[in-house]
């Protein structure tokens, strides 16, 4: 019997429209959970860097996690992963809604896409009864109108759809996959789904999804609801608005925005607001946001509404959340906020990603200021900026004229285009468009997250602790009085952390020191593998300070829902063995240290020398060699001894005959 | 007047829905079929919970419905409803298990259900949809009423009902017969 898991995946060859439910290896769950680590485990054994994003053997992979469709609050995502487009590394991007507990119920963990339809078609799952279906008809339609249309044809509204829209039938290289509740959007995952020419996976399920220790779990998920409820109640004091809540940023709910756009760069990353925001600017905002939200909702089995249902007249109405707020706004670098409302309605329709696109945007707006892009290039681009960013949208999506370069992201469009372009790509990491932000003095903590982190996305590492110090001493004793959720035997370290920051010698680049640095990152880190193996939000875990879910009370869930024998050791390892092998993935791949750094603006006052240091403290606390490579003994020391040999075999680790 | 008809006080339960305060998350399906599940909490299936929430993201429509009586027949007509300018069908409002849907039915039998509110020994503080929902679009109330005595149909004598209106009667009573033979 299998709890939490259901045992089965779908695989799917869309080239000869073979359908197969497969069971899965119990030991691979003992192993990797579920989730981002055994789709890490299919993606290593199934798919040699040889091949690459947009061939037919390139598979893309949807799974609900460990816990998904179990009663556990908040364990609602669905894990795509594949190799990106954009990055040519492995791609993982995470979906809250409501697909991956539908998948569940229909009796898969996950469905393996793989091959290539000659023709459009779609994945309709039906319980036991699967089937791929002409898709011709909605060829063009938006993400939104192919999921009702699917709905409607299928004469099932409580199916729950996955689709891209025009921009991931073009490949755009940051095209999304959508669903009612949120997207997919990260490292081009639509662009891949498209090139198998698939435009939509249904799945409607009606069975049940068990757990091992039933009592035991409903009184740990009401523990959980119970400390949500105290949270959503009692704001953390000391911390900006924005930071103070559980769930992703609050952005859907709250109208103080300071924090973002006085910290965060406008424009193509360029340009710091300091003195933007005031009343005034507050109240427009606040006007634009209340009028534009209908609603705010949350993903399935989750009582934090993070998402607002946004509908502005003569735009089609969409779900938005979080920082895509203000994108769209803030790089076009338009004072209002409606604008970023209205364009993300039409972006999200289109199915691109709402941190990258803007970015795209901006970066084509400062090449032809620079004169790179000429006339010719944009030949019947409006005057105005809104009209500018639309018209430049509308191109991308379809890869007409200078679309075509930029629909490829700011890495590659910049080397295409030439004439000194390149310089102009000063945001991205690992070819990946960042979150703009270009501060002062380098945060040790955030250089080795923004060098280091394997899912190329700030958002998908950091969390857990303050972004700056607290004023006072007695808010510093106040915060660790109950900041229960430090690893065991770090307590003392990371309390000290948080007391002694702020006094006099605690600034950046050498506070914290390189060890308490690394052991931070290490914990943050670790913390996102965890959940992105079980399928909980990041927002009730890894992501916010002090959250629901924790080091010490996930192994206690773990074991309740699925029947694991788990412990806090047991966890740290498995996660840190789904670290190592997506690293091992990336690193077949070509993933060089070379690659591993922030933008050379990223900080404006910068440490070459300490920050090499860092990095290769880093390296070694992590167990990889000065390149970056995990050790012969790291792997072996984790179960990942066919990695091992793999290396060997490829030339990356020398077969010295020491031993391991 | 008759004994049987004598007015009684009696405690009615009544689950306030505010619909504006739904987030659509659906935990109350989740604890409701985890709660009803054999083993109790073994297993969760939300098409088996006796409340679904209608919904609508891209019109913001959302609507919690509780499973109510079992019907053999369909309704006649399927009226509209327009309510600030959002679009309805009759039945999204109704709790009746139905031969027009699959709404509240066992997915794999298809027997009735219907909403109990949580009947348990010792009895719960509220249902267990209300404990879940900490958006309070569902809010527990006791009442005392006036009422006329009836006896309900319990769950067992609603499910036989749907299935003598399924298979007729006599081959209910035969099935049962082989059954207890077979014992």
């Amino acid at each position: 019997m299998r709890y939490g898991e259901t045992g089965f995946n779908l695989e799917v060859d869309l080239s000869s429209g073979n359908i197969e439910r497969v069971s899965t290896d119990p030991k691979d769950t003992e192993l990797h959970l579920g989730g981002l680590g055994t789709n890490a485990k299919i993606l290593w054994d199934r798919v040699p860097p040889e091949i690459e994003p947009f061939s037919p053997e390139n598979l893309l992979i949807f799974s609900s996690g460990l816990l998904g469709g179990t009663p556990v609050p908040g364990a609602n995502r669905t894990i795509i992963s594949s190799i990106s487009p954009q990055t040519l590394l492995m791609a993982f991007s995470m979906v809250g809604g409501f697909w991956a507990p539908e998948l569940k119920y229909a009796g898969y963990d996950k469905v393996i896409i793989r091959g290539k339809s000659p023709d459009w078609v779609y994945l309709w799952i039906n319980n036991d009864k699967v089937e791929i279906r002409d898709a011709t008809h909605l060829q063009g339609k938006s993400t939104y109108e192919t999921a009702e249309q699917i709905k409607e044809e299928l004469k099932e509204p409580r199916a729950q759809v996955m689709s891209i829209g025009l921009a991931g039938e073009n490949r755009v290289y940051f095209a999304s996959i959508e669903t009612h509740r949120g997207s997919a959007s990260r490292l081009g995952l639509g662009a891949i789904m498209g090139s198998k020419k698939l435009k939509a996976i249904a799945v409607r399920g009606t069975k049940d999804v068990r757990v091992a220790k039933p009592a035991e779990l409903v009184e740990a998920c009401n523990e959980i609801l119970r400390y949500i409820q105290h949270r959503l109640n009692n704001p953390l004091p000391g911390v900006p608005p924005i930071l103070a809540r559980i769930g992703s940023p609050q952005e859907m709910a709250l109208h103080d925005e300071e924090w973002h756009t006085i910290s965060f760069a406008w424009g193509h990353a360029r340009h710091r607001r300091k003195g933007f925001w005031n009343k005034e600017v507050e109240k427009m905002w606040a006007d634009a946001l209340e009028r534009a939200r209908k609603r705010l909702i949350s993903c399935y089995n989750c009582p934090v509404r993070c998402a607002g249902i946004i509908h502005l007249p003569g735009h089609p109405p969409y779900i938005m959340k979080c920082f895509s707020k203000l994108t769209y706004t803030m790089a076009a670098m338009v004072d209002d906020l409606e604008f970023g409302l209205k364009i993300a309605a039409r972006a999200q329709h289109y199915g691109v990603d709402g941190f990258t696109t803007p970015q795209v945007l901006a970066f084509a707006l400062e090449l032809y200021e620079a004169g790179i892009l000429t006339d010719e290039d944009l030949s019947g681009m409006p005057e105005d900026i809104e009209g500018r960013f639309n018209w430049l949208l509308d191109r991308i999506v379809r890869r007409e004229g200078i679309g075509d370069v930029l629909a490829d992201g700011v890495y590659w469009a910049a080397r295409k285009i030439g004439k000194g372009a390149e310089a102009y790509d000063h945001n991205t990491i690992k070819k990946h468009e960042q979150v703009p932000i270009k501060l002062g003095v380098t945060n040790p903590i955030y250089y080795l997250m923004w060098s280091t982190g394997e899912k190329i996305n700030i958002t998908q590492i950091e969390g857990q602790i303050p972004q700056a110090p607290f004023s006072t001493r007695e808010e510093r004793e106040e915060f660790v009085k109950d900041w229960i959720h430090i690893p065991t035997g770090k307590e003392e370290k990371f309390k000290r952390f948080i007391l002694d920051w702020g006094e006099p010698g605690t600034a950046f680049p050498y506070y914290p020191s390189i060890d308490v640095a690394c052991e931070l990152v290490d914990w943050q880190e670790i913390m996102h593998y965890i959940d992105d193996s079980l399928g909980i939000c990041a927002g009730l875990s890894s992501f916010p300070i002090k959250p629901p879910y924790h080091i010490h009370n996930l192994p206690f869930i773990i074991s309740y829902a699925a029947g694991l024998e788990m412990d806090e050791d047991k966890l740290w390892t498995i996660a840190s063995r789904n670290r190592n092998l997506v690293r091992a993935i990336n690193i077949l791949r070509g993933l060089k240290k070379e690659d591993e750094r922030p933008p050379d603006d990223h900080w404006k006052k910068r440490f070459p020398e300490y920050e090499a240091k860092l990095l290769e403290e880093y390296y070694r606390f992590k167990g990889w060699d000065e390149r970056g490579i995990p050790t012969k003994e790291t792997l072996h020391k984790l179960g990942l001894d066919y990695v091992r040999e793999e290396f060997i075999r490829r030339g990356i680790l020398r077969d010295s005959g020491e031993s391991s | 007047m008759s004994e049987k008809n004598e007015k009684k006080k009696r405690k009615v339960k009544v689950i306030k829905i505010d619909v504006d305060k739904c987030n659509g998350c659906r935990a109350c399906e989740v604890i409701c079929s985890a709660f009803h599940a054999q083993p109790k909490y073994g297993s969760n299936n939300p098409s088996r919970s006796r409340i679904q929430v209608h919904f609508d993201p891209l019109k913001n429509i959302y609507l919690p419905v509780y499973a109510s009586e079992y019907t053999p027949a369909e309704c006649a007509g399927r009226n509209k409803y327009i309510m600030d300018g959002k679009e309805y069908i009759e039945c999204a409002f109704c709790g009746a298990s139905c031969p027009s849907r699959d709404l509240f039915k066992e997915p794999d039998s298809k027997l009735p259900l219907k909403c109990d509110m949580c009947e348990e020994e010792p009895p719960l503080s509220e249902p267990m949809c209300v404990q879940w929902c900490l958006n309070d679009a569902l809010v527990y109330e006791e009442r005392e009423e006036e009422v006329e005595e009836e006896e309900e149909l319990k769950e067992l004598e609603t499910g036989l009902e749907s299935l003598i209106d399924k298979y007729g009667r006599q081959k209910v009573i035969d099935t049962m017969a082989r059954m207890v033979q077979k014992e």
